[in-house]
């Protein structure tokens, strides 16, 4: 049974605030702070690079509206010619509406399951979940996981380093149950 | 600096918001109470009947429709588009205040959308469900429904690209898709509160599965709320081209009364004026069933009015627009499709959009009504009544005498027309109930962003 890390308790969302600033600032760099609602401020707080996700949904966005422009010319001008009333076949202008919209599909799905790729959900089982008390994350509480394998992370400091920037019910959790 | 009797506006924001002394617990209990509820309310008993029985009406209509085809329906030469495609408009205008409210006012920082949100973009996606059965039964053969996607097959055949209708098509299920993705993204911590608040094992399974093991730290929010933004900022001209691409389908047509420049703005001020006329009925029996008057609040329901009083003008302004530059068109066939909507044998739907989308609204000019819940319920349902009626003004009476007299007919639905809508409001509400029955209504972690408690700088002396 190996252990995953420690976890502590904070009042409210301006301690975990400037508690996490104090992690970030003795040189973790594998924690996280969880709270009910995103936090404003907090990735600075952290000191975390902006997100990636942009990227991602810019790609995604890109693709779409090519495959939406380039789709509709190659079916009207290459496999299926269709002459409606002498109607130019490379009909641009009509071709917009589909492009956008594919580009919006794209984006969203880039926007969605690009986020669940760089938070790596669907993930059902953590260690964080076997701490009973933690549940309340989703409610009403606020708090600090540092993890082992955080290159300056050792058990008993961390806890009293913890217990120092105001934190409660601090618990140590195992990879298993 | 000392403490003294300002009031921050974050403070009164959140006093006209979220009345009361409300703490993040309380609004957890309050509102995830509601899924968790042992004992169903009986008046919810009582409207899941009534769904059910329309569920079933759709259903038995549908199928005589699919075996016996379109002919049951009143639609005939000149107006080959009956209640089908009024209905189809009707419903994806319904679905607009859903993305209005989640993505516009989210974008423009509107606090206040926080509580209404869930619900409006639930009401959108079984709007647009109800909409997407209509084109797909219109086509006739509805087995081949599938033509619309762009599918390589043994004909060889593709769609027409060149096609408003094929456009609609793109833009409705793009609408869908995204409406659904932006809702479910939005519902993700939300379902990890009611799966760590599961008191059975099925429950914790369920919501536990959905809620894809959220654990609400930081290093996620960062992502999701990049993500939410860009859903957010995507959605808002992906809204407004949904009903502009709709319009086309009757602007592009040479159809005299349909071949307009001014339908796309016109039908997105419509679409927006009806889905929150949608919102407001639905939120004021929720609020009403689960007492949740503190959260879904009486500003809330004014700032509402306040919007539909806005576009309510704006349609109105399309109406005699539409007039105008049919008088100032010279086009006799033109001028001749307006006067005939409003003098003709359809003067009563002409003249109801009227009172119901023009007259009605201007009520709201005044505090007093649009704090008054059971004038702005009725206020609500005209609201809808006339935006069909619109609908009906569009397609029918602009359909019904174009160019020659001798095409001219008259239209009258049959009772499988009025089966088919009615029906779909099973398929509606069967969907709304069962949702706010097992998830929450409000957005659990959206609704404590209100609270001044959840700004981090809270208490800070600068």
């Amino acid at each position: 049974m190996a252990n995953y890390g420690v976890i502590a308790k904070f009042e409210s969302p301006s301690a975990l605030l400037h508690a996490a600033e104090k992690v970030r600032d003795s040189g973790f760099t594998n924690f996280d702070c969880h709270s009910p609602f995103p936090i404003h401020g907090m990735d600075e707080a952290m000191g975390l690079k902006r997100s990636k996700l942009g990227f991602i949904i810019g790609a995604m966005g890109l693709t779409g509206a090519l495959f939406g422009f380039g789709l509709q010319t190659w079916v009207h001008l290459v496999e299926y010619p269709l002459n409606i009333s002498g109607k130019p076949y490379f009909a641009y202008p009509a071709y917009l509406i589909i492009t956008f919209e594919l580009m919006v599909l794209f984006s969203a799905f880039g926007a969605v399951f690009g986020m669940m790729f760089l938070n790596k959900i669907p993930r059902f089982n953590h260690p964080v979940f076997y701490s009973d008390k933690f549940s309340d994350v989703s409610s009403d509480a606020f708090y600090i996981s540092i993890e082992l394998t955080d290159p300056i992370f050792d058990e008993n400091k961390t806890k009293s380093f913890l217990k120092e920037i105001g934190g409660t019910d601090i618990e140590v959790l195992s990879d298993e149950n | 600096m000392q403490k003294s009797d300002y009031k921050s506006r974050a403070l009164v924001n959140a006093e006209q918001l979220l009345p009361g002394n409300q703490t993040f617990t309380s609004i957890t209990n309050d509102i995830a109470g509601v899924p968790e509820q042992k004992k169903t309310p009986i008046q919810w008993w009582l409207l899941f009947g009534l769904a059910l029985s329309l569920l079933g009406v759709f259903a038995g209509s549908l199928g005589y429709l699919i075996w016996e085809g379109t002919g049951i329906w009143g639609i005939n030469m000149p107006v080959a588009w009956g209640w089908a495609i009024i209905n189809f408009v009707w419903w994806v205008g319904i679905g607009h205040a859903g993305t209005l409210i989640s993505a516009i006012l989210h974008l423009f920082r509107q606090n206040w959308r926080n509580a209404i949100n869930r619900f409006a973009e639930t009401m959108t996606l079984f709007a647009v469900i109800c909409a997407l059965v209509f084109p797909g039964i219109h086509i006739g053969r509805i087995w081949v429904a599938y033509w619309f996607f762009p599918l390589p097959n043994q004909m060889g055949m593709w769609p027409n690209f060149r096609s408003p209708l094929i456009w609609d098509f793109f833009a409705v299920f793009t609408y869908f898709t995204v409406s659904l993705l932006f809702w479910y993204t939005g519902l993700i911590p939300d379902l990890a509160t009611l799966r760590d608040r599961a008191k059975t094992s099925l429950r914790k399974k369920v919501y536990g599965f959905f809620a894809l093991g959220w654990r609400g730290g930081n290093r996620q929010w960062q992502h999701y709320e990049l993500a939410y933004l860009v859903l957010a900022g995507i959605s808002t001209p992906l809204v407004l081209s949904v009903h502009s691409v709709v319009s086309s389908d009757f602007a592009t047509s040479v159809i005299p009364g349909w071949h307009t420049t001014i339908f796309p703005p016109y039908f997105v001020a419509g679409a927006i004026y009806s889905g929150f006329g949608m919102v407001m009925t639905l939120s004021i029996i929720a609020r009403k069933v689960y007492n949740l008057g503190h959260i879904i609040t009486l500003e809330h329901l004014d700032k509402m009015a306040q919007i539909m009083l806005l576009t309510g003008c704006m349609v109105g302004y399309a109406y005699a627009m539409e007039f105008f530059v049919a008088w100032y068109s010279g086009n006799p066939y033109e001028s001749f499709a307006f006067v005939n909507r409003a003098l003709g044998p359809y003067w009563w739907g002409y003249w109801a959009m009227i009172f119901c989308n023009v007259v009605v609204p201007q009520f709201f000019w005044f505090t007093k009504y649009r704090r008054h819940i059971p004038f702005l319920f009725i206020t609500s349902i005209l609201v809808n009544i006339g935006m069909w009626f619109e609908r009906f003004v569009i397609v029918v009476i602009t359909l019904h005498r174009d160019f020659l007299p001798g095409a001219w007919a008259m239209y009258s639905p049959t009772i499988w027309d009025v089966a088919i809508y009615l029906g779909t409001f099973g398929l509606f509400f069967t969907g709304f109930l069962l949702f706010l029955r097992f998830l929450p209504m409000v957005s659990i972690a959206e609704a404590k962003l209100v609270l001044p408690e959840s700004n981090p700088h809270h208490g800070d002396d600068h």
